[in-house]
């Protein structure tokens, strides 16, 4: 075990694999799925954006009551939001270089994006399930 | 040992600005830019759901501002971002994979990221005009 006698390090580093960001690939990945899944989601979103061009609120409303509507804008919601997090959270790593600051900052995104998402998915279901009531 | 060691003075890397800025660098900012843009974007994208939950008053109202002419001009910027950081990140992708992963690879491809970019977003104001119903 060559590891053992030239460093400190346990074998353990090795099966998680994480490196010295000690997220490993996670942010790597789920950037690259999310943008992906934004590819169709955002396509599908213009199209309904200029089907619906000036629509009235019950046509609106009409439409985004319809499971598939409403179903695929949750899940955009959810995709874009992640998305905009993660590239947010690099753009503050790379230019914020204080410490605290950088700190602050990134547990304001979080809670911004998070936010967000969840008055989006709120509003959403609300819609969905009354509209035309 | 305990002799305090000087400082070493290392040269620093030469500031961006000395650099002539190429494509490939411009399209990279871009990215980042329209990306940050774009996030900022879905601050009004929650505002738009708020008002449209809220009622029809307030439907009507954001209604208003997205149909306003400056309103018009916004989401023809946002379209135009959105389909620029679509066509890069697709581009990424093909990157990832070792696609176009050359100098010359990554100068050809800045032009079919703007062109796929310009084309996409004339496709969509073309449909929003209603200009393929008078076809």
């Amino acid at each position: 075990m060559a590891h053992q006698k030239d460093n400190y390090a346990a074998p353990l580093k090795h099966a998680k694999g994480l490196g010295s960001a000690h997220e490993g690939v996670d942010h790597w990945m789920k950037q690259k799925i999310t943008a992906l899944a934004n590819i169709p989601l955002i396509i599908w979103l213009i199209w309904s954006i200029v089907s619906l061009k000036g629509a009235s609120y019950d046509q609106f409303t009409g439409w985004l009551a319809q499971p598939i509507n409403a179903i695929l804008m949750i899940l955009l919601v959810i995709s874009v939001m992640i998305h905009a997090k993660l590239g947010a959270q690099v753009i503050v790593e790379d230019y914020i270089s204080s410490k605290p600051i950088r700190t602050i900052k990134l547990i304001a995104h979080k809670i911004l994006f998070f936010g967000m998402a969840v008055a989006m998915i709120f509003c959403i279901l609300k819609i969905a399930f009354t509209a035309g009531v | 040992m305990s002799k305090i060691q000087e400082k070493v003075q290392r040269p620093l890397s030469p500031h961006l600005q000395v650099y002539k800025l190429p494509l490939t660098a411009l399209m990279s900012i871009s990215h980042r830019v329209t990306g940050a843009a774009l996030s900022i974007g879905t601050i009004l994208v929650t505002a738009f759901f708020i008002a449209a939950a809220s009622g029809e008053a307030e439907y009507n109202f954001v209604m208003g501002l997205a149909t306003s002419t400056l309103g018009t001009i916004i989401l023809f910027l946002w379209s135009f971002a959105l389909y620029f950081h679509m066509c890069n990140g697709i581009r990424h992708m093909f990157w990832d994979i070792g696609k176009n992963f050359d100098k010359a690879g990554a100068n050809r491809s800045n032009y079919y990221v703007i062109a796929g970019a310009l084309a996409l977003t004339a496709l969509t104001w073309i449909a929003a005009c209603g200009c393929f119903h008078s076809l």
